[in-house]
């Protein structure tokens, strides 16, 4: 109930698949999805395993509500460890295809081994066979999907896919499924390419039970009803999307630009929520279509886009004049404001590229960005690049990049090695901006302090999914910080963290805690599944889920010595906005987050921390 | 007063919540692929379109049963499936110039929307107001209250 209490096994290496029992005692200590598939990876990898070696695992995993009539409850988590970062790596995804591996009767798959030669899996309920997928490799994101459902004569089948990209080792290749949704970050297409594993294809007909249906539709409408009621959930997201942040992230002076070293960008305007929906002179239309929802959400956040088909990005090329994904607060950003572009239909592109080869908007565009002030400061020649003029504002040096890194082609093969070790190649490690490998998103952390602690302790390398302080620090939620202040921000940061954890493990999308705390989760939860699920209980998960990561870093190699920003945020001041002058002032938050995290000043949970949690 | 589905497109996100209120309310578990009504997704044109039966009044699906398991429920006005008289052969799915009555394989039945004696699960759940209840003799009254606001443009000319 809730589980459906199944997982899928297949070893990619001896071509075999088997049913196996979901360890209950696990689900009631890590819930689902993040919580769950990341303990089924502890257990069964080396954490010093090579991320592209047949060692690795790669599992698909989804939560007790994903599948249920919960607002969002549709998504999957892949967990494995990192491509990019060689951390713990767990990317979540909407859409379509969690549920329907639910409603297929599956609570996770984990795939082992490599593929002798490239595959996928069609998973259709309770049978599951690996095909071979020859005919598909060298396939975008997008071919793949259409001719995996001609192939299999079924339009109905959900399917999740790496393009050229995971093929060719991009390092920050994702997964995508319903064509423009993705495990983003942290390279796990890289890794699913590595085991010559194409894609994924479920059509499931079972569906989900829970265990009390007359409770939980009763706490899933009071919980919807919170969503609607609220102006982040309820007007902001499905209205704006994401982008509803850009032009308040600019004006607080936390919008990293050009690599960076600004942190207002003069073209924010041009890239915004309102410049999408503003109708263009060239053809009298907007680039935004409409929102869209991933399963079962009533937020419905998604933006999808055309782009002006006289664009000389698309000109001829009538594969790219449909309606596509479009630019979220974060691609607009990567894309956009880091490269110092501010062309929207250019960033509109580059994003719709990202997304038919799969590959994360993030790290590529952080990359390219890395790549231009490399290139600015002469580190990278002209020749080097393949005649490219990589400079900060280029729309064309972008999405020439866009096609040659999803490809794995020409100088995009060398921003497909991901920024860090880019900078390092051309000798100036202190170029890459991010943390244990992973580039940065999209908020300046000497503009919002308590994001440069989120960074640094993010055990996926830096992401502001895993404690997204931004909320209480600039838009109030539940209260408001002072995002220049440190005072608090151990405390705070801890809190989301641990309620962010439980929050994935559940099976539901983060954007509901702009409106939802854990008050309103825990009934959810509670009437899908046995074990009594209450708010007390969510957070102690959440905090059991955030050790036990930590500890697979550890195990890996990572140390307190990587708890750290860039030089360039704790050392060079902010040149402009509120945060004029200021750096980030980790030093005096890190060792406060340690002691209430009640780990080691060297960053290692104590064993009455670890007895505290079961672990 | 007889009601009916009103399904409006243009509001609909693609969320499915209503594939999930309809599989519950007929089946008892939360399983899109029972629904009665679907959701259609064309993605390169961003549409997205709920689509069920639309209670023909003169049912070809009715017409064509040979056991005459098909029935108006006088109440509501919907043509409802009797699963004790059906046989499974799928006769009307042929009639039906909609495709919106399907086989059930795990039943051995037809299924149809049966207007949930009155108070349809899908209206109830849909978050954007997509698909509403009304007035079976007015579903065109939001659309013509949309062009009538077009039309009286003389008067507001201050
Ligand atoms: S809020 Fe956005 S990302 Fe989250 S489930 Fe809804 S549409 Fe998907
Ligand atoms: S519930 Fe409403 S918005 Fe969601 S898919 Fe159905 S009709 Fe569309």
């Amino acid at each position: 109930m809730g589980w459906a209490r199944k997982i899928l096994r297949v070893n990619l290496t001896a071509g075999t698949v088997k049913s196996e029992p979901l360890n209950m005692d696990w689900a009631q200590k890590y819930l689902g999805s993040r919580g769950l598939g990341t303990k089924y990876l502890v257990e069964e990898i080396d954490p010093k395993v090579d991320p592209l070696s047949p060692d690795n695992k790669l599992i698909f995993a989804t939560g007790p509500l994903t599948g249920t009539m919960a607002s969002t409850g549709g998504r999957y988590t892949v967990i494995t460890k990192g491509a990019l970062t060689g951390a713990i790596a767990c990317s979540n995804s909407g859409g379509f295809f969690g549920a329907e591996l639910k409603f297929a009767g599956w609570d996770m798959i984990i795939f082992e081994g490599r593929a002798p030669s490239p595959v996928f899996l069609f998973v259709e309920d309770g049978n599951a066979r690996l095909l071979p997928a020859d005919h598909l490799w060298g396939k975008s994101v997008w071919d793949t999907e259409h001719e995996i459902k001609a192939q299999l004569q079924d339009p109905l089948v959900r399917v999740s896919t790496i393009g050229v990209a995971g093929e060719k080792g991009v390092k920050y290749a994702c997964i995508v499924n319903d064509l423009h949704r993705a495990a983003g970050r942290s390279g796990v297409g890289t890794v699913m390419g590595s085991k010559n594993l194409k894609a994924v294809a479920v059509r499931g007909t079972e569906g989900v039970k829970i265990r009390d249906f007359p409770g939980f539709l009763k706490a899933s409408e009071t919980a919807k009803g919170v969503l609607a009621g609220n102006a982040v959930t309820g007007q902001g997201l499905p209205t704006y999307g994401t982008q509803v942040l850009m032009n308040v992230i600019n004006e607080t002076g936390a919008m990293p630009t050009r690599n960076h070293r600004d942190i207002q960008f003069e073209g924010a305007h041009k890239i915004s929520a309102e410049a999408m929906a503003e109708k263009r002179p060239t053809d009298g239309k907007s680039n935004l279509v409409a929102n869209q929802a991933c399963f079962g959400c009533t937020i419905a956040c998604g933006r999808v886009s055309m782009i002006d088909k006289t664009h000389y990005t698309v000109v001829n090329r009538p594969q790219y004049w449909g309606a596509s994904g479009g630019l979220e607060y974060e691609a607009a950003w990567a894309l956009g404001s880091n490269t110092g572009v501010d062309d929207l239909e250019a960033l509109t592109f580059a994003n719709f590229i990202c997304n038919e080869q799969g590959m994360d908007p993030i790290s590529f565009g952080a990359t390219v960005s890395a790549a231009m002030e490399l290139y600015e400061t002469g580190a990278l020649t002209k020749e080097q690049t393949g005649g490219i003029e990589l400079r900060f504002g280029s729309a064309e040096a972008l999405t020439q990049l866009a096609e040659l890194t999803g490809k794995g082609e020409g100088f995009g093969a060398e921003i497909g090695l991901g920024s860090k070790r880019l900078c390092e190649k051309y000798g100036h490690p202190e170029f890459h901006m991010g943390v244990k490998g992973q580039e940065f998103p999209a908020y300046d952390s000497r503009g919002i302090q308590g994001m440069g602690l989120t960074y640094a302790t993010s055990n996926r390398g830096a992401c502001h999914l895993r404690s997204y302080t931004v909320a209480s620090e600039v838009l109030g939620i539940p209260e408001k910080t002072d995002p220049l202040a440190t005072d608090g921000k151990a405390g705070l940061v801890k809190a989301f963290q641990d309620a962010t954890a439980a929050f994935d493990s559940a099976g539901i999308c983060i954007f509901t805690s702009f409106a939802w705390t854990l008050q309103d989760v825990a009934p959810q939860v509670d009437a899908a599944i046995e074990g009594g699920w209450s708010v007390d209980r969510m957070v102690e998960t959440g905090e059991r889920i955030w050790n036990l990561e930590r500890q697979f870093n550890l195990a890996a190699g990572f140390t307190a010595a990587d708890d750290t920003l860039p030089k360039r945020l704790l050392t060079e001041e902010a040149n402009s906005g509120p945060a004029k002058g200021r750096v980030n002032d980790l030093g005096k938050m890190l060792p406060e987050y340690y002691d209430i995290r009640g780990w080691t000043p060297d960053g290692v949970p104590t064993n009455e921390t670890l007895a505290r949690l079961a672990l | 007063m007889q009601r009916s589905l009103n399904i409006d497109p243009g509001k609909c996100t693609g969320c499915r919540q209503c594939e999930m209120a309809c599989s519950y309310e007929n089946e008892g578990v939360f399983n899109p692929s029972k629904s009665r009504i679907k959701v259609f997704t064309f993605d390169a044109e961003a549409r997205f379109v709920p689509y069920t039966c639309t209670q023909c009044a003169e049912a070809w699906c009715m017409q064509a049963c040979p056991v005459d398991a098909i029935k108006v429920n006088l109440a509501t006005g919907a043509k409802e499936v009797h699963a004790d008289l059906c046989v499974g052969c799928k006769v009307c799915t042929i009639a039906c110039p909609f495709g919106t009555i399907n086989y059930n394989a795990s039943s051995g039945k037809v299924m149809k929307c049966d207007l949930c004696e009155g108070d349809p699960a899908c209206a109830k759940a849909c978050p954007t107001q997509a698909i509403t209840f009304v007035d079976s003799n007015w579903t065109g009254l939001d659309k013509m209250r949309a062009w009538a606001a077009k039309t009286d443009t003389g008067a507001r000319a201050n």
